[in-house]
């Protein structure tokens, strides 16, 4: 597989890379571990069959870089109860498949519930105009560079019958909980580039100072990918906890202050649970006050317990996401993977999404190095 | 939905706020109001679910086109072209009347 998607515009750079990255890995003499954060760098990982050219002492993990797989259960239950409610949703199309508590919104559609798939916040508000007199709520869900649109929609003056459920993540607090795990073997984080376009690279440097672990801002080309693992893994070895920032052409220091601004004007940060990771202190961004006319969990009254009575069902119970996106696990230690969990019916989120570790797994087929990952 | 598409700006509206902005060939409304620095027509923006958020400096505007070129050579069943096939495709739709 990894063969015939391998298409480097430049072969023998990608070849020295990959020699450096053995290199790096031979010093250090024992197991890495690094983590990336972000769907599109495993998409790219696996359809440019990069891990088949990492050294066998590297594992990459992807961690919880995937908005659509974090998004909690009892945040699908709001967007289920309100659509059960007869408020018209829109939302990303990613969004409909992941399971609630008993119910998916696509279960909510089949059963009469309105649901629409938008592309932009901006269409979900052009959705609310086309519909006066019905009520519209976005389902707002995605990392920073998601929820700085969803703010500019907010401050823009949106019609009355337009209101926002937020399940916007913030991903540097996350990026703590992964460090801080007990379990968690990861000694650097490849961090997502297109985030960082938003928040800036300067945002990581408190981390580092806390966690003693490095950084490296990388981009979405194969050779971006493996020369940010070269920096990296680089690092980890001469033991310089630093961010180092290889995607100069979208990340700057400070990033973008216009959309920061917008984003902490509109939202503020609140601890919340990631599906299958753990609570997450001002990992959840929520509407402001100011905002609470606009904010759905206000404006209507969302009764979730009422779809709690159901124990989730048996299958959902033995879904490891969490682990995986931990990086304790790989989808080949859950027993569903390929067999009960496949895209067309998903057990669990990380199956649901393109940006989905199980779904990319799915999709790509096996990796060579794998069987070490779960020791 | 995390992977940002870059596009050429054709042109941009009185009011600078909205700019239509060209995607290999397929024109999208994409808004300016959360850009990083002032843009103008002739510059590649890179997009995200119908905004730009970033003015590509016109040096690295070749580099940051040549990972997407050589994903819209894939057919429609690879998920990295079909999330991007999806951005180009949505980015801004519908239009906005104001
Ligand atoms: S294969 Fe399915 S059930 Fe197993 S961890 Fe992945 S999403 Fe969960």
């Amino acid at each position: 597989m990894a063969g015939e998607s391998l298409k480097f515009r430049d072969p023998e750079l990608a070849k020295a890379l990959a020699a450096a990255l053995a290199r790096h890995v031979e010093e250090i003499g024992r197991p890495v571990s690094v983590m990336h954060v972000c769907g599109s760098h495993e998409q790219a990982i696996a359809k440019f069959g990069l891990r088949s050219m990492f050294p066998k002492l590297l594992t990459v993990i992807m961690g919880p870089g995937c908005p659509v797989c974090v998004t909690d259960v009892p945040e699908v239950d709001e967007g289920v109860v309100l659509a059960e409610q007869g408020v018209h949703i829109a939302t990303y199309g990613d969004m409909l498949k992941v399971p609630g508590t008993v119910k998916s919104l696509a279960d909510a559609q089949a059963t009469g519930g309105k649901i629409h798939i938008v592309y932009s916040p901006a269409q979900a508000v052009e959705l609310a105009r086309s519909l006066p007199g019905e009520e519209v709520v976005f389902f707002a869900t995605g990392f920073e560079t998601t929820a700085v649109a969803t703010a500019a929609v907010i401050v823009d003056d949106p019609p009355k019958n337009f209101s926002v459920l937020s399940a916007h993540k913030y991903i540097p607090p996350v990026m703590e909980i992964v460090a801080e795990m007990p379990e968690s073997r990861v000694e650097g984080f490849l961090a997502a580039g297109h985030a960082a376009t938003i928040t800036g690279w300067a945002v990581f440097e408190p981390f580092i100072e806390r966690h003693k672990l490095p950084v490296v801002v990388a981009g979405f080309e194969p050779l971006d990918i493996l020369a940010g693992l070269v920096e990296l893994v680089e690092l980890v070895k001469n033991g310089t906890p630093k961010v180092v920032n290889m995607f100069p052409r979208c990340v700057t220091r400070e990033g973008n202050r216009a959309a920061q601004a917008q984003l902490w004007r509109v939202f503020r940060p609140v601890g919340g649970r990631w599906r299958g990771i753990a609570h997450v202190p001002n990992g959840n961004l929520r509407l402001r006050d100011e905002y609470a006319h606009l904010d759905a969990r206000r404006r209507f009254t969302i009764d979730v317990k009422k779809l709690w009575d159901y124990a989730p069902t048996h299958l959902a119970n033995q879904c490891i996401c969490g682990d995986i996106m931990a990086g304790i696990k790989n989808p080949y230690d859950c027993k569903l993977f390929n067999k009960e969990c496949v895209p067309e019916t998903p057990v669990g989120a990380c199956m649901v999404s393109n940006e989905g570790t199980c779904k990319i797994w799915h999709l790509y087929g096996g990796v060579p190095d794998l069987s070490e990952v779960s020791a | 939905m995390c992977l940002g598409v870059p596009g050429k700006i054709i042109d941009i509206d009185a009011d600078g706020v909205m700019a239509t902005v060209d995607f290999w060939g397929v024109r999208r409304q994409v808004r300016l109001d959360i850009i990083d620095e002032p843009a103008a027509v002739g510059d590649y923006v890179l997009n995200h679910v119908g905004f730009a958020i970033r003015r590509i400096p016109p040096e690295s505007a070749a580099e940051t086109l040549s990972l997407y070129e050589v994903l819209l050579q894939e057919s429609g069943d690879d998920v990295m072209t079909a999330d991007l096939r999806a951005e180009i495709a949505g980015a801004g739709e519908p239009a906005k009347a104001r």
